[in-house]
């Protein structure tokens, strides 16, 4: 256990992992009868690879690294769409950073930018709408992005921008939810996950209770997590000895951050600005009911979606994944990221061909990153 | 952009659009206050906070703001955010 000295607190980390250890003997879990357990955020699997907490926890426990990364989850569809309202004339299209490499069909808004689209990096929406305020004769639009940690921040500056009277500021929503991903896993027949480590920060905002059918009708357990790595070792044994106990419950490992019932500006704001759609595509798992946000009538006027006549203001539409990219497959957690075929070859960090590749918190990204060549090497 | 940073609120600088000051590991940046806003305004200052994307999203004690920007800088999480930010400020004044 010679990595736990990376840990700020390595005697408490080395308790952790040999209490782990135990309860996964407990629970009868071997090498090849493991417990599954799926983070489902996209910072706990950048944490997980990063402290190398897949090879310090015992054979018997897999993670399984779920959806809850914006950017990876992002379809081609929208990345297309994207890079339409970014190349028409007298748009700033406004962006985080992270969606910059996020491949297209055709291409990806870094090289829209690079072919003379006005594309902007920003760090808050609010930057954009003070980009609006600052040029009155052209069309600022801003990328929304995210889950429901980024997704009051977007609600919160259409009800600026409406106050203020902006007529020049819209938003291409693509805010998503976290429950109904989980929900469509668990209907999924070959679903093989035994609990979860919930994402603390959407449920700093949501609180803990939209995940209570986890436990009530699918009888999985659930514990919040934090994103410090003794947060997420705590955590792995919450669920853990539910599983070992016979428990389904939700359970907050977070609760110095997480209020029960979250913030309650943020989830009203959410409430006046957005409502769900009927379904929206997610890369790798298809179209999900209820999962995505779109803007209410009475913003209608800052929905980008409506003032262009694109995205699904359009009809419906979908566009094939690329080629040989078993982005689907990993997502799921139906095969590791090293058994995809372009894992490495056709797809790196430098040349995402796949989404998972573009973050470091997509799963394909983080082996890359923390197995680096060797991780290629047991590829081929 | 999920994870958010701990920064200290300094200032309040708009009350009206409900704006502070925020200090980020000795980077200022304006940010905006209202899902922690439940008094006045004044009794954030001092306070650390969470900030996700321009917006301070819960309250936290000096410890937790300690440990969460020591996990961030071990994920390499600090330093991105940093980055964005200072690109949200280059982007204002780019010229097409
Ligand atoms: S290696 Fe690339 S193409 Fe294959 S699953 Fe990962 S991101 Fe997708």
């Amino acid at each position: 256990m010679k990595f736990a000295e990376e840990f700020r607190n390595p005697e408490a980390a080395r308790k952790l992992l040999a209490a782990i250890e135990r309860v996964v003997g407990e629970i009868g879990a071997t090498a090849e009868k493991p417990v599954h357990i799926m983070e489902i955020c996209g910072g706990h699997t950048h944490a997980i690879f990063r402290y190398g907490l897949d090879k310090l926890t015992p054979p018997g426990l897999e993670f399984i690294h779920g959806p809850g990364c914006p950017v990876c989850v992002l379809p081609m569809s929208r990345v297309d769409e994207c890079v339409q309202i970014a190349e028409r004339e007298g748009v700033i299209f406004t962006t985080f950073g992270d969606a910059m490499r996020v491949p297209g069909t055709r291409k990806s808004l870094m090289q829209a930018k690079a072919d003379g689209a006005d594309i902007r990096m920003v760090y808050s929406p609010l930057d954009a709408l003070e980009l609006a305020r600052r040029n009155p004769e052209r069309e600022v639009v801003f990328f929304g992005l995210g889950f429901e940690t980024t997704t009051p921040s977007t609600a919160f500056t259409l009800q600026q921008a409406a106050r203020e009277g902006i007529t020049n500021f819209s938003v291409f929503c693509n805010h998503i939810t976290v429950p109904p991903p989980i929900k469509a896993l668990l209907d999924d027949p070959h679903m093989l996950l035994d609990g979860f480590v919930g994402p603390g920060h959407v449920s700093m905002v949501i609180g803990v209770h939209p995940y209570d059918f986890i436990a009530e009708e699918y009888h999985k357990p659930i514990v919040v997590a934090g994103f410090e790595p003794l947060d997420l070792l705590q955590s792995v044994l919450m669920v853990l000895e539910q599983i070992r106990d016979g428990r389904a419950e939700v359970e907050n490992q977070y609760a110095r951050v997480v209020p029960e019932h979250g913030n309650p500006a943020s989830i009203a704001a959410m409430a006046d600005v957005y409502e769900p759609r009927p379904s929206f595509e997610w890369r790798g798992l298809g179209e999900i009911d209820a999962s995505g946000l779109r803007i209410r009538e009475a913003y209608r006027a800052f929905d980008a979606e409506e003032k262009f006549g694109i995205g699904y203001a359009a009809g419906p539409r979908h566009v094939e994944e690329p080629e040989g990219c078993e982005c689907g497959a990993v997502m799921t957690g139906r095969i590791k990221p090293v058994a995809c075929p372009q894992f490495g070859k056709g797809c790196t960090p430098e040349m995402p061909l796949g989404a998972l590749m573009v973050s470091s918190e997509g799963a394909c990204a983080a082996y890359y990153q923390y197995g680096g060549a060797r991780a290629v090497e047991a590829a081929e | 952009m999920c994870l958010g940073i701990p920064g200290q609120i300094v200032e309040i600088t708009d009350e009206a659009r409900m704006m502070a000051m925020a200090e980020v590991s000795g980077v200022r940046r304006e940010v905006n206050v209202i899902p922690v806003a439940t008094g006045p305004l004044a009794g954030l200052i001092d306070k650390w906070a969470l900030i996700h994307v321009g917006f301070a999203m819960s309250l936290i004690d000096e410890d937790e703001a300690a440990a969460t920007l020591e996990a961030l800088e071990g994920l390499g999480e600090a330093q991105e955010t940093l980055e964005a930010m200072a690109a949200g400020e280059a982007a204002l004044e780019e010229q097409p």
